[in-house]
């Protein structure tokens, strides 16, 4: 008998932690093939975030090193000036990336600093229990929005994608979802070729990644899947927001 | 650079740093250090070297942690507030046990205080400056000489015991100029098969963390780290004595402070006095033998600060309250003059001649 389908070489054996019904399983495994696919699992080295993924250094099998909340595009670039020929990818959560490290989410980006940003969105802190996040829809009720997020007291969620496409500096931004067959596999060659895009030098690459939170959304699996079609996708429309190197190609042919 | 040239304090960190073979420096402007990112940004990429301005301290230091866990030799430096920022961030690398230069060109403050020299991140870097139980080398340079001679040295110290290194200089020593010569130098032989190169699928992967859910493990850890610091206290500290065999009262002062102190002993010998000094090159850990056996002859010591009176506490436990312990200090970003310090001496040498 053939294997036909099995873990990917880029993940350990460790159990992972994340609740039943969560997709950070899926994002984990999707980078995983990719770095598989594409054969750099020795000269990766991924940075884990603060929140519910910041023990992903016990998940993926290549060198892994653990970053402060925000930080870790700053502690990518380091890694990357280090060693240039080396992979580097960061795995960040909303709070992570579009609270407390917008700074350094949007300066790596203006840099093109040539590394592979993996953007996990539930819209919602899950490690510390569901609290409201940059990205939280307008009215979602969280522990921190009891009577949903008023847009007139804590503002508007933020579009990261949108956000960082009007900078001249990034490679390539695309937001994709993993609710569904169709769109697993969308984005499992979106995060491909983020890594590729590191792999040519061509520099910035973030793949948005729509994720569930059923524990903090208050839903079954399902419902949280349903979730993501009815509520966040019209508000973070899917798609390639940013793709320098296809710009130019047309600009060639026109 | 074998020969002696004249140069800024700050850039001759810079000089140093690239001597010793760091090709990595990461910063945000901010007075009165800026003269070594200006050096960075001159002679980096002229060496294959790395000078990145930061988007803000914050940034700069998880760029040396970056570089840090990759086991290449690597700085940043900022002055006072800038210095508050990078808490958090020095607190991560002692805590994955990384090694790394951070200097700190004090100003005063406290907020956003002065650009005027001070000494008053003495607390923030003899204990830590961040959350959590560590310690940083720190390292407490009094010429332009030593600016450089201890940049080396931090380097040395920081891939030796995988820690945090700081140079704890203040805006005088930054500003000012000296002859200085670069030393020969080779760096040490040192194993870092801990780094985050890549497993390149010959190992199991290399894991740069600080997170320890399990209290117990956490525990063992931070006890693990304290052996270490034993062992640095018990070969580091270092300190330059002056006068002090026979002396009844002895300064105490590091940096500016006992530059000023030096000629206020000169003054008080040639007056009859017997004083001496002993001027601190590590804060931390801090030269306590110095102090224990000079308080054995001693009547009272005067520690001598561009601060409020922090390393006074130092002196205090290393003498363990045997003898009083007098401060003489400025703040804000004014030095004391030697007349200020020989006033002192006088007065407590007639408080212990009328007793």
């Amino acid at each position: 008998m053939s294997i036909v389908f099995e873990k990917p070489h880029a993940l350990t054996d460790a159990a992972l932690h994340y609740c039943p019904g969560c997709t950070h399983g899926i994002i984990h495994r999707l980078v995983a093939e990719a770095i598989d696919d594409l054969k750099i699992e020795g000269k990766t080295v991924g940075v884990a975030p603060v929140g519910c993924a910041v023990m992903a250094y016990n998940y993926f099998a290549c060198d892994m090193v653990e970053a402060a909340h925000g930080r870790a595009p700053a502690v990518a670039t380091g890694l990357k000036r280090a060693m240039p020929d080396n992979i580097i990818f960061t795995y960040q959560g909303d709070g992570d990336l579009a609270s407390i490290g917008m700074a350094e989410t949007v300066h790596a980006a203006t840099r093109n600093e040539n590394i592979t940003v993996i953007f996990v969105n539930n819209a919602i802190y899950g490690m510390t229990g569901g609290q409201m996040a940059p990205t939280s829809l307008p009215g979602q009720v969280t522990q921190t929005s009891p009577y949903g997020r008023d847009v007139n007291v804590c503002g508007y969620p933020i579009k990261i994608c949108e956000l960082l496409s009007n900078l001249d500096g990034p490679e390539y931004l695309e937001r994709v979802a993993v609710n569904n067959v169709k769109n697993v596999k969308n984005a499992k060659r979106a995060i491909k070729k983020a890594f590729e895009n590191q792999i040519n030098k061509k520099g910035f690459s973030l793949i948005e990644v729509i994720s569930s939170c059923p524990t903090n959304w208050g839903m079954t699996p399902d419902q949280a899947l349903a979730w993501i079609d009815e509520k966040m996708i019209p508000y973070y429309p899917l798609g390639v927001y940013k793709d320098k190197s296809a710009q130019k190609d047309s600009e060639v042919k026109a | 650079m074998t020969d002696k040239v004249l140069m800024k304090g700050n850039e001759a960190i810079a000089e140093a740093a690239i001597q010793a073979g760091c090709r990595f420096y990461f910063g945000y402007p901010i007075t009165p250090q800026t003269e070594i990112a200006a050096y960075m940004a001159k002679r980096m990429p002229k060496i294959s070297g790395t000078f990145l301005q930061a988007e803000s301290e914050i940034a700069a230091i998880n760029m040396v942690y970056g570089v840090a866990s990759a086991g290449k030799r690597v700085m940043t430096s900022s002055s006072s507030p800038g210095i508050s920022l990078k808490s958090e961030g020095i607190s991560y690398i002692a805590g994955c046990d990384l090694p790394a230069l951070i200097v700190n060109v004090q100003r005063g403050g406290p907020g956003l205080g002065g650009i005027q020299p001070s000494q008053s991140d003495y607390f923030q870097a003899t204990r830590g400056g961040g959350h959590g139980d560590y310690h940083v080398i720190a390292l407490a340079p009094a010429s332009v000489q030593e600016m450089a001679d201890l940049t080396f040295k931090g380097f040395d110290l920081a891939d030796i015991y995988r820690t945090p290194v700081m140079i704890l200089a203040d805006g005088t020593m930054g500003q000012m100029m000296e002859p200085v010569k670069m030393k020969d130098y080779t760096p040490p032989d040192i194993n870092k098969d801990w780094a985050v190169t890549g497993t390149k699928m010959m190992r199991e992967h290399n894991i740069i963390n600080s997170l320890c859910l399990d209290p117990e493990s956490l525990e063992i850890s931070n006890f693990k780290r304290y052996e270490k610091y034993k062992t640095i206290c018990e070969k580091e500290a270092m300190c330059e004595e002056y006068l002090t065999n026979d002396a009844d009262i002895v300064i105490a002062a590091f940096g500016i402070a006992a530059r000023v102190s030096k000629n206020a002993v000169n003054e008080a010998r040639a007056n009859g006095l017997k004083v001496g000094m002993i001027r601190p090159i590590t804060l931390w850990p801090f030269p306590k033998d110095a102090f224990e056996r000079a308080a054995e002859k001693a009547k009272a010591f005067i520690s001598v600060e561009l601060s409020m009176g922090q390393m006074i506490e130092d002196v205090s436990l290393a003498v363990r309250c045997r003898k009083p312990v007098y401060l003489c200090n400025r703040a804000g970003g004014m030095i004391p003059s030697p007349e200020q310090v020989l006033a002192k001496i006088n007065e407590i040498a007639n408080m212990s001649n009328s007793k």
